[in-house]
């Protein structure tokens, strides 16, 4: 991607993790599948950044990115930059696997939650032993110390008789809590960045808003930053202060929470947003709908990712050339040729895209 | 999970006696009986025996009787009082026949077992994290290898090769002089340096299948979430494997282990009648082709409580290892 990287829209706070120009690529037998294609966006210390698209948009990768926990023979690019307090940033990407740095990081400064609970846990080992080898591993060597610290996480999250929980085994709770205890053990190493991967689309609405409700307060108590990616635009509003619409691989769109939803540029987000089931909309009037599917990013052409299916694509641009993530309005930036800046950005006469 | 083990072992006594009564029928189900063939032995060997001889030995040996008091003539001295019965065609206690072939069974049985997870683990675990690497790839050949070659056939290749090689023929399990000896530290060394190539000829397959269902076992976990949610932990990947998907994967490896036991006994019985291991097998054989009744029906009984207790042992020990498995059993 040719823009520079522009400080991320109202960005008052310090930024605590900056993804520049990530590329993941997976080679599989039909050819090169790019999962994540030049993402960058920056997660500023406390404030939450959403991340939405379609499944298979890139959104999972370009967050197990940040952990190094994407699959082994993914090729993956760019920079991640952790900043501290006190040292200067560690590029994650450059960091190798069995290196202690990135093993301090994982759990310890970014720690992540995932969207299957059913799953997430060890079948066979007891919750206490699971949550117990976090805080042994970032927080205390201590054994009494870490019970009570691991005792205290699952009375946080609203987990009644934590001691005994401790002792219980993932098929012992439900979904629910298991998702509870998911983020008592992620959270148990005080971490600065938590990753939430659609951490509630597994579970009951009822239980989907005590977890939201849960890891709002829990940011509050514990100042972390949170990536939180989801389909659900109802659960984005709600968690979000900024957001990044990804596309295939590219984030398309990303802007504050408001500006997003008030005024949304991309197309693409556009049709997403009149996807969703409104109360107070006509009855009878059909629900819309973005024609076709992502396709798979496999050997992606030169192109605008969305053009195959964008209502209101200029055949000739679209279809020719990459659109560049720019402002479109202050603090507000958009991948999409409609706007002038867009075609500026990307070098194109202007009037080239005047078609309409 | 007391309460479980109690009723496992309740089952166990009650499989047993089906056990008994099957392999007792089965025995008998051949046309004839023993006195018939040893008649047409005394035939063949030119001095036949009058009617009146064996008459008696048919009264002698019960053999007059319907099948089910023969059944209870064995099945209850066996109970009560440990007494196989009598072997008509060795003219001996069956359990003299029986002690010492039974405890070698028992160790080379063992010792095959020990071999096979010895070998099988460490090479599925390499192969399982160096997945399509040029040792996986090798195993792997050696693997199908192991599975194909008869067991017999390997047996004679390393007799020959041993023979040509270092002018020894590696058959049973002593030297001569140590066969009839008493046992001695001597003995046992003997016997410890006789065991390598029938353990290897009986383990081989066991070796071979372990490796292919445990490599595949890791391969399946490797890809499950918990594996992920751990190392997003944190976890150091050596920790985190031992930890993780070798503790899920060892699950089908418990639940087999008991059907191992038996599949080595009777699989190995071509073995030890090429290597000429004085084991259970080539004696349960021979006494089938004699219809030597009590031999053979205390043999299978045998395998038949060596086959139950294996499996009920590695289903207990299934259970005290996996709390789902201990949790939809305590129900």
């Amino acid at each position: 991607m040719s823009n520079p990287h522009t400080s991320a829209p109202e960005t008052a706070t310090r930024p605590l993790v900056e993804v520049k120009n990530l590329r993941v690529v997976l080679p599989l037998i039909e050819g090169n599948l790019t999962a994540s294609d030049g993402v960058s966006f920056t997660i500023p210390e406390g404030k939450t950044l959403g991340l939405v698209g379609e499944s298979g948009c890139g959104k999972t990768i370009t967050a197990q990115s940040i952990l190094k926990i994407a699959p082994r023979n993914s090729r993956t690019s760019g920079e991640i930059l952790l900043h501290y307090p006190d040292r200067p940033p560690v590029d994650i990407v450059s960091l190798g696997p069995k290196d202690d740095e990135l093993l301090s990081i994982r759990g310890g400064e970014a720690a992540m939650i995932f969207q299957e609970p059913m799953t997430s846990f060890s079948p066979v080992h007891s919750i206490g032993n699971q949550l117990l080898e976090t805080i042994y591993l970032h927080r205390t060597r201590d054994k009494a110390k870490a019970h009570e610290i691991a005792v205290a996480m699952l009375q946080k999250v609203g987990i009644a008789d934590p001691a005994a929980a401790l002792r219980k085994y993932p098929h012992e709770f439900s979904g629910g809590m298991r998702q509870r205890a998911m983020i008592a053990m992620a959270l148990a190493s005080q971490p600065r960045l938590l990753i939430a991967d659609e951490p509630t689309t597994a579970l009951d609405v009822t239980v989907q808003a005590q977890v939201l409700r849960l890891m709002r307060d829990l940011q509050r108590d514990q100042g972390m930053a949170i990536l939180y990616i989801s389909h659900d635009l109802g659960v984005i509003a709600r968690m979000a202060d900024e957001v990044a619409v990804m596309y295939m691989g590219s984030i398309v769109e990303y802007a504050a929470v408001r500006d997003l939803f008030h005024a949304p540029k991309h197309p693409y987000t556009k049709g997403l947003m009149a996807s969703v089931p409104r109360i107070g909309k006509k009855s009878g009037e059909p629900l819309e709908s973005i024609k076709g599917n992502v396709p798979v990013p496999i050997n992606k052409p030169v192109a605008c990712g969305f053009f195959p299916r964008c209502p209101v694509a200029i055949a000739g641009v679209c279809d020719k050339a990459v659109p560049p993530l720019v402002d479109v309005t202050p603090g507000h930036r958009s991948a999409c040729f409609l706007y002038p800046e867009v075609v500026a950005a990307a070098g194109l006469p202007q009037g080239a895209a005047n078609v309409h | 999970m007391l309460s479980y083990i109690v009723r496992r072992l309740a089952y166990m006594v009650v499989v047993l006696v089906l056990v008994s009564v099957v392999c007792f029928y089965i025995i008998n189900l051949p046309p004839g009986s023993f006195i018939e063939t040893f008649a047409t032995q005394l035939d063949a060997a030119g001095s036949p025996a009058t009617q009146a001889q064996l008459d008696f030995l048919t009264v002698r040996y019960g053999l007059d009787q319907p099948l089910h008091v023969q059944y209870w003539n064995w099945i209850v001295p066996l109970v009560t009082q440990g007494d196989y019965g009598y072997s008509f065609e060795w003219q001996q206690p069956v359990w003299t026949l029986l002690a010492d072939r039974l405890w070698l069974t028992i160790i080379v049985s063992l010792v095959s077992m020990v071999f096979v997870y010895v070998v099988s683990i460490p090479v599925a675990l390499y192969s399982a994290t160096h997945q399509y690497s040029v040792g996986d790839y090798s195993f792997s050949l050696l693997g199908i290898i192991g599975l194909a070659v008869p067991n017999f056939l390997l047996a004679l290749v390393l007799l020959v090769a041993s023979a040509r090689l270092f002018g020894v023929t590696p058959t049973g399990l002593f030297s001569p002089e140590y066969i009839t000896a008493p046992w001695s530290w001597e003995k046992v060394w003997d016997l410890m340096i006789h065991l390598p190539v029938p353990v290897i000829v009986v383990g081989l397959a066991g070796t071979a299948a372990t490796i292919r269902i445990l490599r595949s076992q890791l391969l399946d976990e490797f890809q499950k979430q918990y594996v992920i949610t751990a190392r997003a932990k944190g976890v150091p990947e050596g920790r985190l494997l031992m930890k993780y998907p070798f503790r899920v994967a060892l699950n089908p490896i418990i639940s087999t282990a008991g059907h191992l036991l038996p599949d080595i006994v009777s699989g190995s019985t071509i073995v030890a009648i090429v290597l000429g291991l004085p084991t259970i097998g080539p004696l349960l054989l021979r006494a089938i082709v004699a219809q030597d009744t009590y031999v053979a029906a205390s043999c299978l009984m045998l395998l038949g409580v060596l086959t139950v207790v294996g499996v009920v042992m590695s289903d207990i020990l299934l259970t005290m290892l996996d709390p789902r498995v201990r949790m939809s059993r305590a129900n």
